[in-house]
């Protein structure tokens, strides 16, 4: 059958198992755009209010049910709006599959109207890109787009496709499949033996888990090793919801604003065993010390995280279910009295940590307080401590899938909201994208079509609020809970402690009324100061079946604790301040 | 710091150049010289890398290249049992004075005078990178005009290869 270029990439993309689309029309992919009108009752075209947004939406749908997000965007500045959110992808190995237009091949290369090399611009932070100048390879190469983003570590791809060749015609045969992702390597039997021979000989094993156990499927696996071998495991930032966050054995994320327990146990332990983890900085502070009291076991997909950030003791590369269910049957069970009862001490101790930083934290007076956040005349059991507004809205949420954006709400909800099943926690961890939330909540709602919840700043909402539009248009049930502090608080944070409270530009004082901005977008909304008053807007948010923006005053001083400073150790540990 | 030389095939697809010598600038891995050329198939081409370093450097510079999906193969040459060659173009001033002592140093070190002018002589070696290097030192006094230098490419001895396709 003889038929356009467009209508390949739309036929394509159905045939690859695609149901949901996001993106933004324009003048290089109108010939597209129109083909996915004819197909609109066979693929959905979620319309953003900027190819950003797009972006963010195709990962948060992606991260959210383990499939190929995919986005689709117009030359020039409609690729470059991608980048952010095509890197954000790249950096948490999300399975993305960015498609744009481009001008006609007669016209590449000289400047033409709207036209960039956006393969050039992408080239570092995709898996790998392509761009299509003949129509007989079009479809083969969507097809290899899609074996790549899902195929071993996922993530994005590119496909750059130029205007004549989505007007082209060209025969086209459909598939009766989507292609299936290459084989994936197994760990090697000997590797696996060692491994096993260091966690029997260990004493006081800790396993650091990372995104790996996700995007593998592996939570049961792992979860049925640390409970043969009695082992606490913590996790980085992108592991989290791989293991329910109530798992006994679980002491949550580690690292800069790790749990106490968790960061000290990695420390105090004698071998570490990294699980689809890859020891960014933020996970590890000063490498020197972090790798000095113990040996280290590290199994990836990836054989170039092996020895790239830390040099393990036993790199192993391989699938990490496979690797992690066979190291549990080689692994003897144990119980580590000793261990487990150094860990319920620590446990203990950040408790008693935690209460003191929360009275602290209730006692504080407002005064100084540059956000006229109207909590003065409050009392202390009433005031909304930022673990309150978790608590509260978790409380409320359900098996809600939560976003955050990036600052100090993204730590609070990593460190306190209780997580259940995997895939549902979606946060920005490699690249820290401020606006990655609503994008992303939007994608994962209209993945799920339940709930989601987004937590978000000032600040970090500031810089995509304007996807409100595409919530309220899409009728997305969001509930989207903004910590309103008045300042950029993790920089001001920062300030606080290393700069000597030189505020440069992290007051924000702006005026903006997000209750107005809500109703003006069509989005409801309420303003709340204290506990009841969440209680109230969240019942009646998670009511609501639609965009519900519940603005939440919250002290701009309150800190993200325990704290490792960057470049710093366990041995810096901060866990109050003054 | 050794240095190490790797041989890659890749695809032969517009681009390509720039995703591996790219990946090297991201990584801030430095090279020393890298060279690339057609090879006995027509899909494929042959990319010749030399860098210094540690074992840890080469071994993350391998798994970076073999994550590149235009990458066919990659492998560290073992420098013993390579043959490792430069070429090298370099003019220096004809004078009447140090004419004969360029001649006699082009025929001791195998080389050929491929340009003659009034001028200049353009003089042609190959050879492994130290001999060139010797050669350049020894022309320096007589006034080196200009040099070109392909960097190195390499190829096992024996019927080790590195295959296109396997």
């Amino acid at each position: 059958m003889l038929i356009s270029g467009a209508k390949i990439v739309v036929e394509t993309l159905i045939e690859q198992g695609c149901d949901t689309v996001f993106g933004y029309p324009g003048g290089q992919v109108i010939k597209l755009f129109d083909e996915l009108y004819l197909c609109r009752d066979r693929i959905n075209h979620i319309l953003t209010a900027h190819e950003q947004g797009a972006s963010h939406a195709a990962d948060g749908y992606a991260r959210a049910t383990g499939k190929v997000g995919v986005v689709i965007a117009t030359s020039g500045p409609g690729a470059t709006n991608l980048v952010t959110g095509i890197a954000t992808a790249y950096l948490d190995s999300v399975p993305m599959v960015a498609i744009t237009g481009n001008v006609p091949c007669s016209l590449i290369g000289r400047d033409s109207f709207q036209e960039v090399d956006i393969v050039g611009v992408t080239m570092p932070i995709t898996k790998h890109n392509f761009i299509v100048k003949n129509i007989s390879e079009l479809a083969d190469t969507l097809r290899m787009a899609f074996k790549i983003a899902k195929s071993g570590r996922p993530g994005p791809v590119l496909v750059d496709i130029p205007k004549d060749i989505q007007v082209a015609q060209c025969e086209f045969e459909p598939k009766n499949q989507p292609v299936i992702p290459a084989p994936i390597p197994f760990a090697p039997d000997d590797k696996l033996e060692k491994a096993a021979e260091l966690i029997n000989a260990a004493e006081r094993p800790y396993i650091y888990f990372g995104g790996g156990i996700i995007s593998g499927k592996a939570s049961g696996e792992l979860i049925a090793l640390a409970e043969k071998i009695n082992a606490p495991m913590g996790c980085s930032l992108m592991g989290l919801s791989a293991v329910p966050s109530d798992h006994p054995l679980f002491l949550g994320m580690q690292g800069m604003h790790g749990h106490f327990a968790s960061s000290i146990a990695e420390d105090e332990s004698d071998l570490i065993i990294a699980l689809g983890a890859r020891f960014s900085d933020r996970a590890t502070g000063n490498k020197n010390r972090f790798a000095q009291n113990f040996k280290i076991i590290h199994i990836d997909i990836d054989g170039a995280e092996l020895h790239k950030n830390i040099s393990a003791d036993l790199g192993i590369k391989g699938d990490i279910k496979d690797a992690v269910a066979r190291l549990a049957e080689l692994a003897e069970a144990k119980s580590h009295t000793e261990w487990q009862q150094r860990i319920a001490e620590l446990r203990n101790e950040e408790k008693l940590r935690t209460e003191k930083a929360l009275q602290a934290s209730y006692q504080k007076s407002c005064e100084n307080c540059s956000n006229s956040c109207g909590r003065n005349g409050l009392s202390a059991e009433q005031k909304l401590r930022p673990y309150d507004i978790i608590d509260i809205i978790s409380a409320h949420a359900g098996d809600s899938v939560v976003a955050t954006d990036v600052g100090q709400h993204q730590m609070w909800a990593a460190q306190r909201y209780p997580l259940k099943k995997p895939r549902t926690f979606l946060t920005s961890g490699g690249l820290g994208t401020m606006g990655f939330g609503m994008g992303a909540a939007i994608g994962a709602a209209i993945a799920t079509g339940k709930h989601t919840v987004l937590f978000t700043g000032d600040g970090s909402f500031g810089m995509n609020l304007n996807e409100l539009a595409t919530a309220v248009s899409q009728n997305v049930p969001l509930v989207i809970v903004i910590m309103n502090n008045g300042v950029l608080g993790m920089v001001r944070q920062w300030q606080t402690l290393f700069f000597d409270k030189h505020y440069s530009n992290t007051t924000l004082a702006r005026q903006t009324d997000f209750v107005k901005l809500a109703d003006a977008f069509g989005a409801k909304s309420s303003r709340v100061f204290s506990k009841d008053e969440l209680e109230t807007a969240a019942a009646e948010a998670f009511a609501y079946n639609g965009t519900y923006v519940i603005d939440c005053a919250v002290d701009c001083d309150e800190f993200v604790l325990p704290m490792l400073p960057p470049g710093g150790s366990i041995d810096d540990i901060i866990t109050d301040i003054k | 710091m050794d240095q190490y030389v790797i041989g890659v095939i890749v695809s032969n697809v517009s681009g390509v150049l720039s995703r591996v010598s790219g990946m090297f600038t991201r990584r801030g891995f430095n090279i020393d010289c890298l060279t690339v050329g057609e090879t006995e198939s027509s899909g494929f081409s042959r990319i010749t890398v030399a860098f210094r370093g540690d074992d840890e450097i080469k071994e993350r510079i391998v798994q970076q290249l073999q994550k590149l999906h235009d990458v066919r193969e990659v492998e560290v040459l073992n420098r013993n049992e390579t043959v490792i060659r430069e070429l090298l173009l370099i003019k220096v001033r004809n004078k009447a004075e140090t004419r004969q002592d360029i001649m006699t140093a082009v025929e001791i070190f195998r080389s050929k005078i491929v340009d003659y002018s009034p001028n200049a002589l353009v003089c042609e070696l190959t050879g492994e990178t130290s001999k060139i290097n010797a050669f350049i030192e020894l022309l320096k006094p007589y006034g080196i005009m200009e040099m070109c230098r392909t960097g190195i490419v390499a190829i096992e001895r024996g019927d080790n290869c590195l295959k296109t396709v396997k």
